[in-house]
């Protein structure tokens, strides 16, 4: 097995160029997935393009509330921002459950989602909370949802020569909270058995008017659970919504028995997590103003 | 009653000194088995199979050779063809022929993962691509990996030479069990039915691995005179050397195994995989050769303990006696015989007096990796079911299940259920300061449940062989052949400051290679500070007469006229102190040098036993289970360094939980391992434990100098029925199944509901 | 295959080293450095026994690629003591036998020092969480948790170390 060409580009052009021109190549930010695919030679990609030498890949930007994440961000720097663990704490948390704290030093959420298995932690909660991925290619940049990069354990959207730059997190709206939860058999380490997100938006009343619901290791990809989030607004999280809501989340999963659970399991967990993240969510959104 | 032992008062045993490696080992300067690098050293790669079960039709070597950095190559042909030959192998005897496959397959392989082929190669990378050019061409078999299935008229047969034994009259046709065990007496239909209450159910567990963090690594060098030298990590460099010798079959003497530092055995490094392909690896190419296992090879090519099918009754008297038990057992070893049935049947009800009771262990082989010792083994699987269904009866009879225990505890002075008559064993002792510990009368939480649990193990002496030594200045050598996997040089060290009266600072420590030092057993069986210790109190004791001798050559008196004396010789006649420095600085110009040895069989080791307490809480919803507060009490004879004994005892109760929560192996359909890593294998983590509380009860045992009984195995047999007992009154459903998944709790918990 | 050459800071020493681009630091560090205190456990960032530090953060060193450190600070267990005086760390882990077999330890030790440079006053529970990436299979963690508390205390100077 010939060994990979390593390339640490400064521009993001560069990169383009480097990815464009191979299609074996393979983007390296935190490592932590690509590194142990190599190792194990499930990969054997002909170049790595180390990004994180382009200037701004790292760190996070506020903008009028809203936040521009370098795609090669570490999980551990999202806790170091106030303003981030204040406005979407079910994310930061969500990342922060990858792996170990020498994992989350290098882990990125733009490798999560790139990585493109079903059971990313970090994902439900980006897709959950309506986070957008600015890709860059040869034709330029593009903005994507977060819940339109993946299409199946592996594969993404993304073209030849794309790579993703920037997560994109919108402003908390007033009334908004998020969370994250994830069912694993230890305490830390585990894949996610099944995963949920959701983030909610509640009037002053305490009736729901924004809501998304998004699992993780219950189907082929991240899902969004559209019709959970509907059965929650307008209602005030009465039992008879919750309960709606959680139908909605059964039904729409569609996992499969592997090591880590039984499909049977993984469906009643996503209806129970997806619970336990709406309290958690609604509490948060009802101490934010 | 028992007459409690004369409490003795020592210098130094029972003292918590800082361990002679300690700092070699916190500054990651010790070696460990891939640490070591010989001059001119090359790099083996195994080629491993992919099957579970296949005929090996051909295998072409030649890309493989001809690739440019290959130095040798080596399959099932270059390994010497020999009958089958016994040889003592660690802690369970081995069948040299099996050894041989299983470090290198020849006809058949009979697991996934077994070496077909090994490589070495002047780097890694290029030993391991020759080995992906290798073509073997396989025959596909059929594979089998759970015991109904190898028990199975029709079932792929791994061995046409194995026949059951223990069978009468003897099986004439091959099978997949190579033993059946039975032991017991009395009339236990008779006695279950006379019990008012009994229990019965099946009981099972998955196999399991060590999990040592230190992957199996070797050096081997084996020069063109027949001489060789191996440097490896291992539980005992005498075995390595034996067994090594015994596949090749070369002299033991023309073997040098150098004991680096172990990174954790578990019983699983008493066994060779790698020495013997190294070596071949090493005499084709004229270099030393290393070796080294992956992650995954470990978990797919090594270890596991058995898996296990354990059908039980147990039957008991309204007072809590327990009447009678029938119990038959069948252990799930992997591709060659060794699965510790009889070790497990033996320990099963050891810990109490049931005369009426019949127990039947079957040996049964899979498609997996030929299962090894791990830690008290074979007594875990079967523990589990004995001290689940006292737990169930002392449910039924409104019993406190510690009451239970005690009223029928193995004493000193009993007839075991083994019919051995018992010494001085401290059960009840542990069962009492369990139910006097705190921890057992603390008010539960909401979903919280307790368990607890018993059990014992045999422990081990045997043969050990310990030097001691005075350099010219009187300081103290003492070496032994015994590796130290958890601190073992300290407590070398303490009881050879204790009988010399020295400073533990005065003593240094060494363990030697096979070439320097009389043979020893593996450090395994719990046996290493009672046999080695005993036999190094025995050298340190040769030295003290031979320093009396001395002094009293020079002060020309008679050697009943001296006595030992913090360390130097005293005149009773005239108060002159001769210390070790005067006589050794003198040693040169008198007797000689002064040295000592002791070879000894230790003998009267006694078993040991333990309690633990377990609180768990379930969450209802999802099946997860927390370990809130765990304690564990041990009969431990003496402790000699208690740090390393509660170490013991903590580590051993974590590895129990482990095996009772979440660790176990998984196969994907094609009779591949599909958990081969630290991911998916789930050891238990820092944040999954509370801290571990220890109670030592200390009942020395009178036959060794400090009452030293083995400590290392005990403290991993009570675990896994005192977590499932936590859970099965936590949930109020027996759980019978491991390891408790949180998937499995909340169909068991589904199926409750209705 | 072209070797890469690398200048990165080791131990606070310049170090230049050729390596092959796909090796990992863990690779460097132990085959062309001789730096063999950190340990391989898995190869795969599950067991925390090469934890180094880069650029003053814990990671895996088996989970970085060696060409990635061009520049980069990176510190080992080798590094942690002073010379011949033992971090405190260390010498805790030496008083409460935190160790057994040892292999698991300078990982250990590196990921305790960077939580303890990180927040000197840790829970119980804080400390387990920390250290759920460095598997120990010898101690069950308990005498590794007291001993790193421990440790916290002592350079907190609550307690004077013996």
């Amino acid at each position: 097995m010939p060994s990979p060409v390593f390339h640490a580009p400064q521009t993001v052009d560069q990169a383009v160029a480097l990815l464009g021109a191979d299609p074996s190549a393979r983007v390296l930010s935190g490592g932590t997935d690509l590194i142990v695919q190599m190792r194990s030679q499930r990969i054997s990609p002909s170049a790595i393009v180390d990004v994180k030498r382009i200037a701004g890949m790292s760190g996070i930007r506020e903008q009028g509330g809203s936040f521009i994440i370098g795609a090669a961000t570490p999980c551990t720097a999202l806790k170091e921002n106030k303003a981030l663990v204040t406005a979407w704490p079910g994310v930061v948390e969500a990342a922060n459950l990858i792996g170990s704290v020498q994992v989350r030093n290098r882990a990125t959420m733009a490798g999560n989602l790139c990585n493109a298995s079903p059971a990313a932690d970090s994902v439900p909660a980006l897709v959950a909370a309506g986070a957008t991925c600015l890709i860059a290619g040869p034709g330029g940049t593009r903005e994507v949802a977060a819940e339109k990069v993946t299409t199946g354990p592996g594969r993404t959207t993304l073209a030849p020569g794309e790579f993703v730059v920037e997560i994109r997190l919108p402003a908390r709206p007033a009334g908004g909270g998020d969370a994250y939860l994830r069912s694993i058999p230890r305490t830390e380490m585990d894949i996610a058995v099944v995963g949920a997100a959701a983030a909610l938006v509640i009037d002053a009343s305490g009736t729901c008017t924004a809501a998304r619901i998004s699992l993780g290791a219950v189907a082929p990809t991240v899902l969004l659970v559209e019709a959970a989030g509907a059965a929650l607004i307008g209602s005030t999280f009465d039992e008879a919504a919750m309960e709606r809501m959680a139908d909605a989340v059964r039904v729409a999963c569609s996992p499969i028995d592997d090591k880590r659970g039984t499909a049977v399991y993984r469906i009643a967990m996503a209806g129970i997590l997806a619970r336990r993240v709406v309290e958690i969510a609604r509490s948060r959104a009802g101490e934010f103003k | 009653m028992n007459a409690p032992l004369p409490t003795r008062t020592y210098r130094h045993v029972g003292t918590r000194p800082v361990r002679p490696d300690g700092l070699e080992k916190v500054t990651g300067k010790a070696i460990y088995g891939t640490d070591f690098v010989a001059p001119g050293m090359i790099h083996g790669a195994m080629l491993r199979s992919p099957h579970p079960h296949a005929r090996i039709r051909s295998i072409d070597t030649k890309k493989a050779e001809a690739l440019p950095g290959v130095k040798a190559v080596v399959t099932g042909a270059d390994f010497p063809t020999m009958a089958s030959l016994e040889v003592a192998m660690g802690e369970s005897s081995g069948n040299i022929k099996h050894v041989s496959r299983n470090c290198m397959a020849h006809e058949k392989v009979l697991y996934e993962g077994q070496p077909v082929a090994a490589i070495a190669a002047t780097s890694l990378r290029i030993a391991e691509e020759a080995a992906r050019l290798i073509v073997v061409d396989y025959e596909v078999l059929p594979h089998v990996l759970d015991i109904d299935s190898a028990f199975a008229p029709g079932a792929p047969l791994l061995h046409d030479d194995i026949f059951t034994k223990g069978l009468n009259p003897p099986p004439d046709q091959p099978s997949n069990s190579p033993l059946r065990f039975q032991i017991g007496g009395g009339d236990p239909e008779a006695a279950l039915a006379a019990a008012t209450h009994r229990v019965s159910g099946r009981f099972s567990t998955q196999p399991v691995h060590q999990g040592y963090i230190e992957p199996h690594a070797c050096v081997a060098s084996w020069n063109a005179d027949g001489q060789a030298q191996i440097w490896c990590s291992s539980q005992g460099q005498f075995s390595i050397r034996s067994v090594t010798a015994g596949v090749l079959g070369i002299s033991h003497a023309d073997i040098r195994v150098y004991p680096l530092e172990i990174g954790g055995g578990f019983g699983g490094k008493t066994i060779v995989y790698l020495e013997p392909v190294a070596m071949l690896l090493s005499r084709k190419s004229g270099r030393p050769v290393r070796m080294a296992m992956s992650r995954s090879e470990v978990f797919r090519a090594s270890g596991p303990a058995p898996g296990s099918v354990v059908d039980i009754e147990m039957g008991a008297m309204a007072d809590g006696t327990i009447s009678g038990v029938v119990m038959e057992f069948k252990y799930l070893g992997g591709a060659f015989p060794g699965a510790d049935v009889h070790p497990g049947a033996m320990s099963a009800l050891a810990h109490y007096v049931v005369p009426d009771n019949r127990i039947i262990g079957w040996e049964v082989m899979c498609n997996m990796p030929s299962t090894h010792a791990y830690r008290a083994p074979g007594a875990p699987q079967a523990t589990f079911a004995v001290e689940s269904c006292i737990d169930e009866l002392a449910q039924i009879l409104g019993l406190d299940p510690i009451d239970m225990r005690i009223k029928n505890a193995a004493r000193p002075g009993d007839k075991s259920a083994m019919g051995t008559t018992l010494g001085e064993i401290g059960y009840v002792e542990c069962l009492e300061a369990a139910k006097a510990h705190p921890h057992w009368s603390a008010p539960l939480g909401p979903n919280q449940g307790r368990g607890v649990g018993g059990g014992t193990w045999g422990n081990y002496g045997g043969p050990s062989t310990a030097t001691v030594s005075l350099a010219e200045d009187g300081s103290v050598l003492v070496t032994t052949g015994s590796p130290d996997i958890g601190g073992s040089r300290a407590s070398m060290a303490i009881m050879a400051a204790e009988t010399l009266q020295v400073h533990y600072e005065k003593i240094r420590v060494t363990i030697a290679d096979t070439s320097s030092i009389g043979y020893s057993m593996v450090t395994g069986g719990s046996r290493t500070t009672f046999a080695t210790g005993k036999a190094v109190v025995e050298a340190c004791e040769q030295i003290i007469t031979d320093l009396r001798e001395r002094a009293a050559a020079m002060w020309n008196v008679d050697l009943d006229q001296t006595e030992w004396r913090n360390g130097a010789v005293v005149c009773r006649a005239t108060d002159k102190v001769l210390t070790m420095g005067d006589i050794a600085a003198k040693a040169g110009f008198a007797k000689g040098p002064i040295a000592a040895e002791s070879s000894i069989n230790a003998q009267g080791y006694l078993p040991g036993f333990g309690v633990h307490i377990c609180d768990t809480e379930v969450d209802p919803e999802t099946g997860n289970v927390t370990v809130v507060r765990y304690t564990a009490v041990q009969d431990v004879g003496t402790a000699i360094h208690p740090d390393y004994v509660e170490g013991q005892m903590q580590g051993g109760a974590v590895q129990g939980i482990g095996w009772a929560l979440n660790e176990g192996y998984v196969f994907d359909k094609s009779g591949k391992m599909d958990n081969p890593g630290f991911l998916d294998y789930r050891m238990p983590v820092c944040s999954d434990m509370p801290m571990i509380d220890t109670v030592m009860v200390e009942k020395p045992n009178p036959a060794h100098p400090y009452g030293v009984k083995g400590v290392g195995e005990v403290p991993i047999v009570p675990p896994l029925a005192a977590v499932a007992n936590a859970v099965s009154r936590a949930t109020g459903m027996r759980m019978r199944h491991l390891p408790m998944t949180p998937d499995k709790i909340w169909a068991q918990l589904q199926g409750q509901k209705g | 295959m072209s070797k890469m050459f690398v200048t990165a800071t080791v131990n606070g020493d310049s170090a230049e080293f050729l390596c092959d681009p796909g090796a990992t630091l863990l690779d460097v560090l132990r085959d062309t450095m001789g730096l063999t205190g950190t340990k391989e456990g898995c190869g795969s960032g599950d067991c925390g026994a090469c934890t180094v530090m880069l650029d003053g953060e814990m990671v895996c060193s088996c989970l970085v690629l060696a060409a990635e450190t061009e520049g980069r600070q990176v510190s080992t267990i080798e590094a942690v003591a002073e010379g011949s005086d033992l971090h405190p760390v260390q010498r805790q882990f030496l008083e409460h036998g935190a160790l057994q077999c040892g292999f698991c330890t300078p990982g250990f030790i590196v990921a305790s020092k960077a939580l303890l440079d990180h927040n000197p006053n840790p829970s119980e529970s804080e400390v387990r969480y920390w250290l759920a990436g460095n598997l120990c299979r010898c101690t069950g963690y308990d005498k590794i948790v007291r001993a790193v508390l421990d440790a916290a205390a002592e350079m907190r100077q609550e307690r004077i170390p013996a």
